[in-house]
């Protein structure tokens, strides 16, 4: 028992690390990123000229028809065949900025049309103009309604990173092999990196239900008991 | 000051206005009325361009603008006619998340650029005029219908429109919280704004209109002053139609 609390304190500054390093930034980066490729995506499916609106759902379509982890060794390991060599952690934003961007889309599409259409007609009707009411009117409105699907993919994303463990990124899966590599104390190891794992979903729903507090504070919503 | 002329629109193989001319002199109030389905919204909304007609004229003061099939005017042709028009909707659509004050003042901040605290100016004016400015820093869920729609006769005022379009101002109103608003668009009405209004409300037609049109089929039937149109009507069609608004009246008022 002393053995393994002392193995969980001697490894835990390396797993933190490997989180606060690459874990951490992956995923803010590539779900920042993701809800803008979303947003786009969104955008060109509701509004765009039909052609471009086909492209898109066909983006969607290999992304959320292919397993995370094929893509990213696509991107990885395939690539160079065809001449485009990318660093480990580049090619890892690529493929979780590229699979939150097609999940989100659908997610931000479906939520910017909940937004009745007399909300458009209020906001054209004083003046505004196209992007003034997507801006001022409907994403506000839509906003309160995407975070409790949104927080899903971004916790989802927190625990897909461990993929990027398999094409090479040090991040806090990966820190976990290593150790136990030459510890062979797979157990503790990968329980460790777990807890680690919760503690940062944790932080996320907690941030979430701020979040739909924070954006559904003028009412109207039904909101969770806890 | 508003004119249409020979305002056409077809959705499809469905046409829901078959030409309809019709002028509105300024500081006037003009009600249309009519069985649901036969236009009426369709031509309210045809007048800010929520709608683009498919053939025919439109003026509103000094602007002008024409359709033919097939060629959807420019944006900015659009904006030109639709800055002169406030509307009114039967379901009030304030915008939900903001509160009272900031949805009179959202089309002078956002549209015309006006400065913070002189929008808010103007806008708080306007909440007194509808009798709402004790609800300024109150979100639209926490209004009643009735005071939901005043403050957004306040908001569709704010950018001072040369005419008022009303769709359905009462229908989503019990007959008490209608009265509120009916008062409101009175006062309004009295102080010389110029007013089109799609209603069923006989209570808030024979109160404010001055000049009535009724409307069936995406046509014109009859259209005259209030006074005539409501006490002798020409054409059967519309004294039938009358008779059943006056019947709605005695069972209680509004719809």
């Amino acid at each position: 028992m002393l053995h393994w609390l002392t193995l969980m304190a001697d490894s835990l500054p390396s797993l933190l690390w490997a989180a606060l390093v690459f874990t951490i930034p992956l995923t803010l980066a590539s779900f920042a990123l993701g809800l803008m490729v979303g947003l786009l995506s969104a955008v060109i499916r509701l509004f765009g000229p039909a052609p471009l609106a086909v492209v898109v759902r066909f983006y969607v379509w290999i992304i959320r028809g292919t397993p995370l982890l094929v893509q990213l060794f696509l991107i990885f390991y395939g690539l160079p065949s065809a001449g485009i060599v990318l660093d480990a952690f580049p090619a890892a934003l690529i493929g979780f900025t590229l699979n939150v961007g097609a999940y989100t889309s659908e997610i931000i599409r479906a939520v910017i049309g909940s937004v009745p259409k007399g909300q458009w007609e209020a906001a054209y009707s004083i003046g505004m103009n196209w992007n003034q009411a997507m801006r001022r009117t409907i994403l506000p409105q839509a906003a309160r309604v995407a975070v409790p699907p949104l927080a899903n993919s971004f916790i989802s994303l927190v625990k897909d990173t461990s993929l990027a463990a398999a094409i090479t990124v040090p991040e806090l899966f990966q820190a976990a092999q290593r150790i136990v590599a030459t510890t062979y104390e797979p157990l503790i190891l990968y329980v460790e990196a777990a807890l680690i794992y919760l503690v940062l979903s944790s932080a996320l729903s907690a941030l979430q239900l701020r979040l739909e507090r924070r954006l559904g504070r003028y009412g109207g919503f039904l909101e969770a008991k806890s | 000051m508003i004119r249409l002329t020979n305002i056409e629109k077809r959705f499809g193989d469905l046409t829901v206005l078959k030409g309809v001319t019709l002028s509105v002199a300024e500081g006037r109030v003009t009600a249309l009325i009519g069985p649901s389905g036969g236009g009426k919204s369709t031509l309210l909304r045809c007048i800010n361009l929520l709608e683009i007609p498919t053939a025919g004229t439109l003026r509103i003061g000094q602007e002008e603008l024409s359709f033919r099939d097939g060629v959807p005017p420019a944006w900015r042709e659009i904006q030109r006619l639709r800055r002169q028009t406030g509307m009114v909707f039967q379901n009030f659509q304030l915008f939900p998340h903001r509160t009272a004050i900031e949805n009179v003042m959202e089309g002078l901040v956002t549209v015309q650029k006006w400065p913070h605290e002189r929008a808010r100016e103007r806008a708080f004016a306007l909440l007194q005029k509808v009798g709402m400015a004790h609800k300024a820093d109150a979100w639209p869920a926490t209004l009643s219908g009735g005071q939901q729609q005043r403050v957004a006769i306040a908001r569709a005022l704010a950018p001072s429109p040369r005419v008022l379009l009303c769709d359905e101002p009462t229908s989503a109103l019990d007959p008490e919280l209608s009265g509120e608003v009916v008062e409101v668009l009175g006062r309004l009405a009295d102080e010389g704004t110029t007013m089109v209004m799609a209603t069923h409300d006989l209570r808030l037609a024979s109160r404010i209109a001055h000049d009535v049109v009724f409307l069936e089929a995406g046509q014109v039937v009859e259209a005259g002053s209030a006074q005539a149109l409501f006490t002798q009507p020409k054409h059967d069609r519309t004294k039938r139609f009358i008779a059943t608004l006056t019947q709605q009246g005695q069972h209680g008022e509004g719809v």
